[in-house]
Formats: C-alpha cells, sequence, structure tokens
C-alpha cells in the first residue's frame, strides 16, 4: 500500500500522517504541493496544519495548488482520501465534501483529548471500527466548527454520510455534533479530530486512531 | 533623505546626537567616540545603542554572570559542546544525538501588546534554536501575572496565552509545560518567558562564525520593515514610566509571522543538511546590527556590508533604521561563493527570500555601505562584545531582616483540613492550568511523551532507540524574595526534581533571570545572591548552566517584581516507554509512599499567601545532596518498573500533590497520616515525592530506599473503587467535587 501525503508550504502534521501509515504497514509518499504528481500511489493523505499561513479562509489557498487538482481528479475517480484538520478544512475548499468549518464557537484554539463515535463504518476508512464504536483521540483546532445549510445537513444524515459525531460537550459548536463526513462514494472522508496523533499510547491518548490507517489497507488490498 | 556618512560624521564633529533618547549615557557615547575617534554616524550610534542595551550587553549582569562558568568543572562540562555565549547551550545525550535548549524573556513587549510580544518571544527562542544547527522540537513557556481577578490581568493573560498558542501552534511545536503564576508584583509587569528545545546529530553542530575572506553573507526570510526599531533598548532596558516628556513607545512591539517562521525552519534545516552553511545568526533583538557584528567579530576577518541590498517592506527607511529593524523571521547565513547557488535554489523551493548583502573580507573591520557612501565602519567587536561593564552598587535591602523576622508562626492554623485542602486546590497558582494548556497544541509532531500537568514535558528524540528528554521549570518568586541565595537553589531543586520524578537523569540546566532595575543596589543584591546559589547548587547536583538570559528593569515605579530567577533542568531518558505519569491508578493494587522528610515549613508557603495574604520568614531549606539521592531513586525506580506513579511535592504540599496525582489519573485514594496534620498536608519541605508503586514491587522499592538511607513512609493506598480522596481522621472529599474546585477556577476567571 503506497500512500501519499502532501506537504503544502505551512504543513505540520504531514510527520504524523507518515507514521500512522507505517505503523499500518504502509508506504508513505511524500507529495509536494508545487507538483503535479501523485507517483502512483494508491490513496492520498491530506494532513493538518496551517497551509500557507491560513491567514485567509482557512484551506481557500491550498485547494488551487497544483496538486490539488490531482486530488480532486483521483477523487473523483474513486481514490480514497483522507482530509484531517486542515486537510478536512482544504477537501471542503475543494468541495470534495460539502460544507465549511469555522471558527470555534468560544473563539479559542482547543487541544484536548476528544470522545468520537464512529457513525459509519463503511467508508474507504472506517471499515475496521465497529458500529457506533467510541473512540479517544485528540482534537485541536482554532476553525472546527462544522456549518452547512439544512439541506445539506439533512441530505448527510440521511445518506448516513456523517462518520464522526463527538461524544459529550460539543468542543466547537459544530452542527449536529459532527466531526467528520464523507463524500457520496465513502471514498473520501474529512475529520477535525486527528486520528493521527492516536497511533500508540505513548504518545497519544490511545492507539484508537490506528483504524482509520489499517481500515484503508484493506480498502487497497480488496481493490 | 541626506545620509549620515562616516565622510560626514569626521566633518561634523559637534553635530548633537540623540544618544540619551536611544538609552546611551554620557560615558557611553564619549567611550564610541573614542573607539571611532570621531563621531558616530546616526547608523553607528544605532548600532551601539542597540547592542550595548541592557538586554544584549548584559553590562549589569555580565560581572557576576561569570560565576557560573568560573564554577562550572570539567567533570560538569564532559556533556557540553556548546555553552554560555553561543545562541544555546548543547548538550550530548548519547546516541549521537545533541540537545540544545535555552529560554528567553519577553517582558515587556507582553505588556504592551499582549498577543505580539508573546507571540514573538516564542519565534525569537525558536530561531536561537534553529541557529544551532538543531530542529526545533518543543517549546515551553513559563507566564507570571498580576492579581488573577484584577481588570488589567484579564487584558494580558488571555492575549499573552493566545500569542503563545497562535505563534507555536501554527509553527508546528508542541507546547510541553511551563508555568502560570499569579502574584500582584507582576500586575504592571508579566512576565512571558519561552523555552524551546531542539534536537540534532552531534556533527552537525553550527557555531555562528564568519571564517574565510570570500565567503558571501546571505540575508534569508521576511523583509525587513520599521517594526519593533530599538526594541531592545527601548522596551527591554528600560522600567515603563509615564511620565512626560517621554516618546510614546507602543511602535516598538514587533509582528510575528509563524507562517514564515515555519518556512524558514523547513528552508534552513534543508540548507544544514546540504552542507552549504558556513556560518549562521538568527536575527532576534538589534536585528541586522546584532547578526553582523556577531557574524564579524566571531570569524576571523572583516565583513562588506551593502545595506541597500536588504529587501524592505517599507519605503524611505534610513540605514540606521534598517540596522536596528527588529522585524521577524530573519536569518543571516555566510555560504562560501560556490555554494551560493545551491543556496539559493533550496531557498526558492521554500519561497523564501534570499539576498547576497555582504562578504566576508580581510582586515578587522565591518564597513557597511549604502548605496555606495560608507555609513558605518567600526571594529565589530567593540559593538558585539566590548560593550560597558557595570559594576553595579549592592545592598542587602534595609528591611530584608524585618522581612524574615516575620515568620508565619503566629498565623492562625485552620480550623477545618478538609475544606482548606478543597480551598487551596481552587487558588489560582495551584487550580489546574488547563484553561490556558487546551490552547496550547501538545501533539504535534508525535513525540510527546508527557504534557502539562505532568511533573515536566517529556519527548522522544529517537524513535527507534526510543531516547527521550525531559524538561521541566520552575521558580517561586516568594521564597527569593525572602532568600534570594536559597530560593535560586529552591528553583533548581524543583526543576530537578519534577525532571527525576518522571525517571529521567537530569543533565544540564538553563535560566531567565528576571529582575527589577539593576540600579536599584536591593534588586543587585537578589541578583547576586541568586546567581551565586543556582551556580553552587549547580555544583552540588554537578550538573553545569549551559545558558541563560537576564532581564532586568521588571518594575512598576520604584517597586521591583518578587526576584524571579525561572530555572530550566533538562534530562535524559534512555527509554521514554519506561516514563513515570503522574496519575496514579495505571497499575491494579498500588501502595502510597512519600519519600523524603517533612518539617513544619510554610515561609513563603502557598498558604500564608492564599489564605493570609502573608509574605515573611524563611523558605523552606533546600538539602541538593538528598534531592541527588531522591533522582537517583526515582531513576532506578522508572528502570526497574518499580514504580507506577510520581508527583513533586512543591506549593501547597502534600495535600495538592494528593488532589493532582488522584484527579489526572481519576483514581480515588486511602490516605493515612501521622502527626500534626495541618503540617503533614500543607508543609512545603523540600526534597519530597510522592509515589506509587505496585503493591508486588513494594518491598523491593522500600528496601532500596532503606538501604540508600532515603526515609520514606507509607502514606496510603491507591483505591480505584473508592473515587474519592479519603484522609484518615478527616474524612473524605468526593473527586467530581475536588475536580470542580481544581477546574473550575480559571475558566471561571477568564472565559
Amino acid at each position: 500500500m503506497r500512500v501519499g501525503v502532501i506537504t503544502f508550504p505551512g504543513t505540520l502534521d504531514d510527520v504524523d500522517a507518515q507514521r500512522a501509515v507505517k505503523y499500518a504497514d504502509g508506504e508513505a509518499v511524500p507529495l509536494w504541493h508545487g507538483d503535479h504528481d501523485l507517483k502512483g500511489v494508491d490513496a492520498v493523505i491530506v494532513p493538518g496544519g496551517f497551509s500557507y499561513g491560513d491567514y485567509l479562509r482557512c484551506g481557500a489557498i491550498a485547494r488551487f495548488a497544483p496538486v490539488m487538482q490531482e486530488v480532486i481528479e483521483a477523487a473523483n475517480k474513486g481514490m480514497p482520501v483522507l482530509g484531517i484538520c486542515n486537510g478536512f478544512q482544504i477537501l471542503a475548499e475543494a468541495h470534495l465534501l460539502p460544507g465549511a468549518l469555522v471558527r470555534n464557537h468560544k473563539l479559542h484554539f482547543v487541544c484536548r483529548d476528544q470522545w468520537l463515535s464512529v457513525e459509519n463504518n463503511t467508508t474507504a476508512w472506517t471499515t475496521r471500527y465497529d458500529a457506533k464504536a467510541e473512540i479517544l483521540v485528540p482534537l485541536k483546532s482554532g476553525e472546527g466548527g462544522y456549518q452547512a445549510n439544512e439541506e445539506t445537513l439533512k441530505e448527510l444524515e440521511g445518506e448516513n454520510r456523517v462518520v464522526f459525531r463527538y461524544v459529550g460537550e460539543n468542543p466547537n459548536g459544530s452542527r449536529n455534533n459532527i466531526a467528520g463526513i464523507t463524500n457520496a462514494r465513502g471514498n473520501v472522508v474529512g475529520l477535525m479530530p486527528h486520528p493521527e496523533h492516536a497511533i500508540d499510547a505513548l504518545t497519544g491518548p490511545t492507539d484508537d486512531g490506528l483504524g482509520m490507517f489499517l481500515s484503508l489497507l484493506d480498502t487497497v488490498v480488496k481493490a | 533623505m541626506s545620509i549620515d556618512t562616516v565622510k560626514n560624521a569626521e566633518s561634523t564633529p559637534d553635530q548633537e546626537q540623540p544618544y540619551k533618547e536611544l538609552g546611551l549615557k554620557d560615558d557611553e557615547y564619549a567611550r564610541i567616540k573614542e573607539i571611532l575617534g570621531r563621531r558616530p554616524t546616526d547608523a553607528e550610534l544605532a548600532m551601539y545603542s542597540v547592542m550595548w542595551s541592557e538586554h544584549c550587553s548584559y553590562k549589569s549582569s555580565k560581572v557576576h554572570l561569570k560565576y557560573f562558568g568560573d564554577t562550572t568543572t570539567d567533570e560538569m562540562r564532559s556533556k557540553m559542546l556548546a555553552g554560555i555565549g553561543e545562541n544555546a547551550g548543547v548538550v550530548d545525550i548519547g546516541d549521537g544525538w545533541a540537545i540544545t535548549f535555552k529560554a528567553e524573556s519577553h517582558n515587556h513587549p507582553s505588556y504592551v501588546e499582549p498577543y505580539q510580544g508573546a507571540a514573538t518571544g516564542v519565534g525569537g527562542i525558536v530561531r536561537d534554536i534553529l541557529a544551532m544547527g538543531a530542529r526545533p522540537l518543543a517549546v515551553m513557556d513559563p507566564l507570571r501575572f498580576g492579581k488573577p481577578d484584577a481588570a488589567d490581568t484579564r487584558r494580558v493573560l488571555p492575549g499573552i496565552v493566545a500569542g503563545v498558542g497562535g505563534y507555536g501552534n501554527c509553527l508546528g511545536l508542541p507546547n510541553i509545560g511551563g508555568e502560570v503564576v499569579f502574584d500582584e508584583s507582576y500586575q504592571g509587569n508579566p512576565l512571558v518567558n519561552a523555552l524551546c528545545v531542539g534536537a540534532m546529530r552531534v556533527e552537525d553542530l553550527h557555531l555562528a562564525h564568519a571564517s574565510g575572506t570570500g565567503n558571501k553573507v546571505i540575508l534569508y526570510g521576511a523583509r525587513t520593515g520599521l517594526d519593533g526599531i530599538g526594541g531592545v533598548s527601548v522596551l527591554a532596558s528600560e522600567t515603563f514610566d509615564d511620565s512626560a516628556g517621554k516618546r510614546k513607545k507602543l511602535p516598538s512591539v514587533q509582528v510575528g509571522d509563524p507562517f514564515t517562521e515555519k518556512v524558514l525552519i523547513e528552508c534552513s534545516l534543508e540548507l544544514f543538511e546540504k552542507g552549504i552553511v558556513v556560518g549562521i545568526q538568527d536575527l532576534g533583538g538589534a536585528g541586522l546590527s546584532c547578526a553582523t557584528s556577531e557574524l564579524a567579530s566571531a570569524g576571523d576577518g572583516g565583513m562588506h556590508v551593502w545595506l541597500d541590498r536588504v529587501p524592505l517592506r517599507a519605503t524611505g527607511m534610513t540605514p540606521a533604521e534598517i540596522l536596528s529593524s527588529e522585524s521577524q523571521e530573519r536569518m543571516c547565513a555566510v555560504v562560501e561563493p560556490a555554494n551560493v547557488e545551491a543556496f539559493m535554489e533550496v531557498c526558492r523551493k521554500w519561497d523564501v527570500i534570499a539576498t547576497e548583502i555582504g562578504e566576508v573580507t580581510d582586515g578587522d573591520r565591518l564597513v557597511i555601505t549604502y548605496h555606495d557612501e560608507v555609513v558605518v565602519d567600526v571594529p565589530p567587536r567593540t559593538v558585539a562584545h566590548e560593550g560597558p561593564v557595570y559594576h553595579r552598587p549592592i545592598q542587602r535591602p534595609a528591611d530584608q531582616d524585618e522581612l524574615q523576622a516575620n515568620t508565619p508562626d503566629s498565623l492562625p492554623r485552620p480550623e477545618n483540613l478538609l475544606e482548606l485542602i478543597k480551598t487551596m486546590a481552587a487558588s489560582p497558582n495551584l487550580a489546574s492550568k488547563k484553561w490556558v494548556t487546551d490552547q496550547y497544541d501538545r501533539y504535534v509532531r508525535g513525540g510527546t511523551v508527557l504534557a502539562q500537568p505532568s511533573d515536566s514535558g517529556m519527548i522522544r528524540i529517537d524513535e527507534e532507540t526510543h531516547r527521550g528528554v525531559a524538561l521541566s521549570t520552575d521558580c517561586n518568586g516568594r521564597y527569593t524574595k525572602l532568600d534570594p541565595y536559597e530560593g535560586a537553589r529552591l528553583a533548581l531543586a524543583e526543576a530537578y526534581r519534577n525532571v527525576a520524578a518522571t525517571g529521567a537523569t537530569p543533565v544540564a540546566v538553563t535560566n531567565c533571570l528576571n529582575f527589577g532595575s539593576p540600579e536599584d543596589p536591593g534588586v543587585m543584591w537578589q541578583f547576586e545572591q541568586a546567581v551565586k546559589g543556582l551556580a553552587d547548587g549547580c555544583v552540588e547536583l554537578g550538573i553545569p548552566v549551559t545558558g541563560g538570559n537576564v532581564s532586568f528593569y521588571n518594575q512598576t515605579g520604584s517597586t521591583a517584581i518578587l526576584p524571579t530567577p525561572v530555572v530550566g533542568v533538562l534530562g535524559v531518558i534512555d527509554d521514554v516507554r519506561r516514563r513515570i505519569p503522574t496519575g496514579i491508578g495505571a497499575e491494579a493494587g498500588e501502595t502510597l509512599l512519600l519519600l523524603g522528610e517533612t518539617k513544619a515549613e510554610f515561609g513563603g508557603s502557598e498558604w500564608a499567601h492564599h489564605v493570609h495574604g502573608h509574605l515573611g520568614g524563611l523558605p523552606p531549606k533546600a538539602d541538593l545532596q538528598r534531592e541527588k539521592l531522591l533522582g537517583e531513586v526515582l531513576v532506578a525506580g522508572s528502570r526497574d518498573g518499580m514504580v507506577s506513579a510520581a508527583h513533586d511535592l512543591a506549593e501547597g504540599g502534600l495535600a495538592q500533590a494528593l488532589v493532582e496525582t488522584c484527579l489526572i489519573g481519576e483514581t480515588g485514594a486511602r490516605v493515612f497520616l501521622e502527626g500534626d496534620l495541618f503540617t503533614a498536608l500543607f508543609s512545603e519541605s523540600a526534597g519530597r515525592v510522592l509515589v506509587a508503586v505496585p503493591r508486588t514491587e513494594e518491598q523491593r522499592f522500600t528496601d532500596m530506599c532503606t538501604a540508600r538511607a532515603l526515609p520514606w513512609r507509607k502514606v496510603g493506598v491507591v483505591d480505584p473503587e473508592s473515587n474519592a480522596l479519603e484522609i484518615q481522621d478527616l474524612g473524605s472529599l468526593p473527586l467530581p467535587e475536588l475536580r470542580e474546585a481544581w477546574e473550575g477556577t480559571l475558566p471561571a476567571l477568564f472565559d
């Protein structure tokens, strides 16, 4: 399994995403923002950070990076794509996923260990989880509030496209406690929390996040 | 725009110059004239004034700081690869890894503009670490504020916390610890100290110098603007004073751009990796004045700089302004001519602006031209290293005896100890700092093994061998006020103990010495005593001070802050998987042991402060031989898997340690104490650690303590069923109630 991990200037969690791929016995392939090339990978992770500084709306610039044009094309053909935190924001800006991420309702950056429930275990990235499983992974973002219009929310809920929901107190004001969603096809997933920081209980709160990368392994092997 | 050239200066010797406004004294100005044999140009005056400022030249502290070097033995130095005088100290930690770490103050800018002041404080210390050739890996921020419920604290604290987080989070460095302390003395002068730690392979150490005639000087990173001009001379070296006639100083605070710094880090590391950098220097306080004069004086030649080549972000800047601008996110490199193109190639990849602004020359002058006119022609050492040295008057304050005589002995003791445990847990200094630390990313880079609220932060350095380092910063300004010598030793003892309590072996020390005005003999006495206490303490513990920072003029009017020598201790752990956590309940069936001895020591205690608003008497006594033994026992306990949790006892004593270890571990405990329960629970005697040991290891561990003559006492058992902290003869405190007390305080104050 070869998994591309994109680095934009200002990307921070690329090393973590690469490590998570390795923990799942995959090969992490670094992808550079300026390249028009996915190097023949089986899947792509758009990691967290502050792409190009994100002084404009988060992800608004990264969405136009050369490498993203390749990602959009591949995603539309069914390649598994995972956006974590800033990566989720970028996928939303790129219209691979609906809705938008806005400033946390309490206006502070929030870094904490967050319980999530797995709402959909049929996407390319979540098959290893039991339905309604509860997992503990870090959440760390200043603009993680998920927003969408009523019609979109209804569609997401109706089609079972909410992948993760916050358990307990809503940490950022997300609509319907949404932490992560998928596209209609189930190959593109975006979430604000960081599964790549929860692959080993030594450096994370748990190893609950590893399931996402192992799920991908199953998806790629089956494909 | 008319430029003041060297030629012009020679022909107009009597022209009046604003040296006083720039912070230079009459005799300092006279000395500059003597060095140059003429009056300085505007640009030269700007350079000397910033470089000879207290912040850059250490003119008041130098004679005292020498004591650190004088007392460091060869044995203490054996693991040191670079020490005081470099951008940051470097220590060999084994497996081919070198660690560099340093703390710095950004107090005054953070009071004027909390967000940007704190943000650029983080940015500056990170570049110091980068300039050693290391990858910055984590930051910590010891912070001190005025009264928690004061209106201005509500302005200053949220801004500073957001600034630390905003910059560090965007830079991608985990924040693994620090301090948040409240005391009235910091009301008009909060302390924002920032520490950064980085790692490199031993062979990759880069020291700042500019050797080799013909080598090119390249400025890279952000453009140079009008921000922060004179920041160090004006802000960091003078007391805030609203008296009439002084120029408003608000524009002196720099503005940070963490994205540019992140790119600068990655770009620099790629340059280091390619081996195309001869010398490197960060641009911090004093900007190009500092970088060019330091690079030139550390090399073996002179330097020529073409100032008009510097990329600017403002129009009409004078040479003096370009030289003293403190625009952030800039670095200066010395590169062999053959490598310039390769250097530029890497910078282009990262979209970093890089400009060849100068050249290393024969001779020993730093010559700076602006459109072919010479505006600076100086011996660089006189700017960078041969600044004024002051032997300031030293006088033990007249009221020191009175202060020490006013002991807490007569303070009324509490009636209800159980209630006091809760009251103290909720007091601002002891309350959970989650409200602050939850705004900092502690996970990025995936190497954080321990972070707040653990006793020390710990990061993994090597993913193959699992080698890691632990860091803690500590200082109790009240102890230091009561006895500066002992207070500094206590700060060292606590940081040392905190590192050992996580299973790491302490190996090196850094400091950030925050004091009032050096022109006050009483403050200089505190400073001298604290330096001696810290240095002597390091000799006793056998670990060197590898670097540090001095911040004077921390006072409001004539009232100085509590003397605050923040001490940072670095420890090494062979295998981070053996770390000792702070919370109990990890293993089934644990016994609680108290290591060390408890005496009735309440001088400067949190109880006296919070309950009685009292400060007087003498601080606890630090026994550093005991601390060393305690550290060895803890490290042995971690290595052999005998200890399942450990928490150091400090402010608030055993009571607070019990509350925290239960709440962090989300597990209850039953405690039985002997003797005077108030003393047992609230004394702040040093050299004590609360440990949890699995019942199967209890005998082996206590035998080891006995054999090594470390006093220990069984004080309780962990009780996973109870969900309460139960203290025999006193009663029971349900954990949810305790948690509400401990975690509720800061949100109530600042949300």
